[in-house]
């Protein structure tokens, strides 16, 4: 049994315009102890999947799926105790600004003791000599001292590595990073992310690290989820994916790192994301895409099996017939019409 | 810590010689002569309203006046009223218990209903009760005080005969004041009975009292709950798997209270100036009715002394509203 599994999950924001849809159809399952790393632009659905998944999507949004289960309960049909005990306990999840993420009002030793005496049972004194272990975990100097200190009284670091405590307090099954890093030094980051990275290992937790830093995933991620506009473009594994993307969108992230880029100039996606009211009627990515045909751009391809993984193409990168089917169906992409 | 207290302290003595000016100027403005008022419509020897007015100085020149006045201010003698020969000072501490029961009633009255109705109409933005309480917040903020307490008169004591029209207590009791606080001293008394008068009397004046502060602590309280319910950590504590009555009543009320602690501390002044229309439809016999008996009396020293005596309470109370504002905000305390 997975840990996680999604099936054909949507999620819905109605607004003065119409119906904004955050995530469109994804489909997706985690096993115990697997890190998966989902990437996409600012506003792909990336946190808005995990978000659903944690029950926390703010009102107005609705949540539909075809399953929706984490260790083999299901959350659709979840009571909302039950699914209480479930969030902070079993999933946790840490955020991207770890200084508005905690209550200015209360001081760390609170907030993280209170999710201990919760969901363990834990007396007071139990729960902070807990707490001061977890801070020593989490790589904070002088645990002890911490304890009675306010947010912001600590660096971003330091409040990220507090989430980080709270978040593993219970030994949760799964931990969902959203942007763990994005707030951080670039010297933090790294360490931030080896922290996680460990503490995964040691716990042999599930881990989805949502992300926009392509860089991250490669270092950490054993799977790698790929998100347009509220879709899985492409989910392999990291390994498969970074050594021959399969999703022409995949390919232009990559190219766009600057890591890879072979000298000259950076290469780049031109265009934008479809918004609210100008999402194409075939393939979301196709107005942006060097392939699009008039087939792809009227036509909405599929999430389909491929190359060990999964991907939403008419023409994946890697089917050899691919130039063939590109020049049947009139290219209009600037790769494919020369 | 030390060094705020100093600072704000030291703001009160401009603040203070500010409150003399107006107050002993501005009641000059007023016309009529508080000699001739005191003499009534008999009218007065033109012989012995000279002598009187050079009794109580009135002959000097104005800024003389002023000088003479703010001397002894400062040795601590605010003078005697015209009418009674009291010192106003003496009169004010007898007074100003009676006051101070009305307003700490208004006040909890608004803080019991506001705070609540505040938070509930955040958590169900939009509903009717969100509406209706906007509404109703919105109405009674805008209410002239007397007329609103014309009204309530008019349906609960004259119609309904439910309360008291005016005073403190019935006539029936007499209770020797100890704290001058009714509600204390009747409990106090070997008349039990009388404390629950002292509460019939106390109703309408603290729903008139409050009813301003009660609108400005829901809508203020409404406002910044909306405001801190949609900050990231309100989705750490749900992330956490709190309650929801967990997460409102604790995590994000203790955030919310700071804007409005500073809104109930303006509110002190508001407090005090409804109080002397409030004092007066009831015939409360506290400082505000003392005030307004002296501006028809031109008594010129009592409007002086309770004017400045209000501006240092109302300070002082400010001040402590903004220690107590470091005390719910952990970022204040540990800055300054």
């Amino acid at each position: 049994m997975a840990l996680v599994e999604i099936e054909n999950l949507s999620v819905e924001f109605p607004t003065q315009g119409g119906i904004m849809r955050a995530v469109d159809g994804v489909s997706l399952t985690l096993e115990e102890g697997e890190v998966l790393g989902v990437v996409g632009e600012s506003g792909s659905g990336k946190s808005v999947t995990m978000l659903a998944l944690m029950g926390l999507i703010p009102f107005p949004g609705r949540v539909r799926a075809d399953k929706l289960a984490f260790n083999g309960r299901d959350l659709l049909t979840i009571s909302d105790k039950d699914r209480r005990k479930l969030t902070g306990k079993d999933v946790a999840m840490i955020f991207q600004e770890p200084t508005t993420s905690l209550n200015p009002s209360f001081t760390i030793g609170f907030q993280l003791t209170e999710t201990l005496r919760l969901h363990e049972g834990m007396d007071r004194k139990a729960a902070e000599r807990r707490a001061v272990e977890l801070l020593g975990q989490v790589g904070i100097p002088s645990p002890e001292s911490r304890l009675s200190a306010y947010p912001h009284q600590l660096s971003g670091g330091m409040n990220q590595r507090v989430m980080i405590a709270m978040a593993i307090a219970c030994n949760p099954k799964l931990l969902i990073a959203d942007e763990p890093t994005t707030a951080l030094d670039v010297t933090i980051q790294a360490q931030i992310l080896d922290l996680l990275i460990s503490l995964q290992k040691e716990r042999n937790m599930g881990l989805v690290m949502i992300t926009h830093n392509m860089g991250v995933v490669a270092d950490t991620a054993q799977r790698v989820m790929v998100m347009y506009a509220g879709q899985i473009m492409e989910e392999r594994s990291a390994a498969d994916l970074f050594a021959s993307p399969q999703h022409p969108y995949t390919a232009a992230l990559l190219a766009a790192l600057p890591e890879r880029s072979e000298g000259g100039r950076l290469a780049t996606i031109p265009g934008v994301v479809p918004g609210l009211y100008d999402r194409p009627k075939g393939c979301l990515f196709s107005p942006r895409c060097a392939y699009a045909t008039e087939h792809s751009r009227s036509v909405r391809p599929d999430l389909r099996a491929w190359a060990g993984g999964h991907i939403r193409c008419h023409y994946p990168l890697g089917d050899p017939n691919r130039n063939a089917e590109i020049q049947h169906d009139h290219p209009v992409g600037t790769e494919a019409a020369s | 810590m030390l060094r705020f207290i100093l600072t704000r302290v030291s703001l009160i003595i401009p603040t203070f010689l500010g409150i003399t000016l107006l107050a002993f100027f501005l009641i000059r403005l007023v016309p009529g002569d508080p000699i001739e008022t005191l003499a009534g419509e008999r009218g007065i020897d033109p012989a012995r309203l000279e002598e009187l007015r050079k009794v109580y100085g009135f002959d000097q020149p104005i800024l003389v006046q002023y000088g003479i006045y703010l001397s002894r201010v400062l040795q601590g003698d605010l003078g005697k009223s015209m009418i009674t020969q009291e010192p106003v000072l003496s009169e004010f501490a007898a007074l100003f218990p009676a006051t101070i029961e009305l307003a700490t009633c208004a006040i909890i009255f608004a803080l019991l209903l506001g705070l609540p109705a505040g938070i509930i109409a955040a958590i169900k933005r939009n509903s009717i009760f969100d509406h209706g309480v906007m509404g109703i917040s919105l109405a009674g903020y805008s209410m002239p005080i007397f007329w609103w307490g014309l009204i309530l008169i008019l349906l609960f004591s004259v119609q309904f005969d439910l309360t008291p029209v005016s005073g403190r207590l019935d006539v029936l009791y007499y209770i020797e004041p100890i704290t001058g606080f009714l509600l204390i001293d009747t409990l106090l008394s070997d008349e039990p009975e009388a404390f629950w008068s002292a509460v019939e009397h106390l109703i309408l004046p603290t729903i008139v009292l409050g009813t301003v502060p009660l609108a400005v602590i829901a809508r203020m309280t409404r406002s910044a709950m909306l405001e801190v319910l949609g900050e990231d950590y309100i989705r750490t504590a749900k992330a956490k798997g709190l309650s929801r009555f967990r997460i409102v009543a604790l995590h994000a009320l203790r955030n919310a209270l700071i804007p409005v602690v500073t809104v109930i501390g303006l509110q002190i002044g508001v407090l005090f100036t409804g109080a002397i229309l409030t004092e007066t439809i009831f015939s409360w016999p506290g400082v505000g009715k003392w005030l307004i008996d002296a501006i028809f009396r031109r008594d010129y020293p009592v409007l002086q002394g309770g004017a400045l005596l209000l501006g240092v309470v109302v300070m002082s109370v400010n001040l402590l509203v903004d220690l107590a504002y470091g005390l719910i905000n952990p970022r204040i305390r540990h800055t300054r």
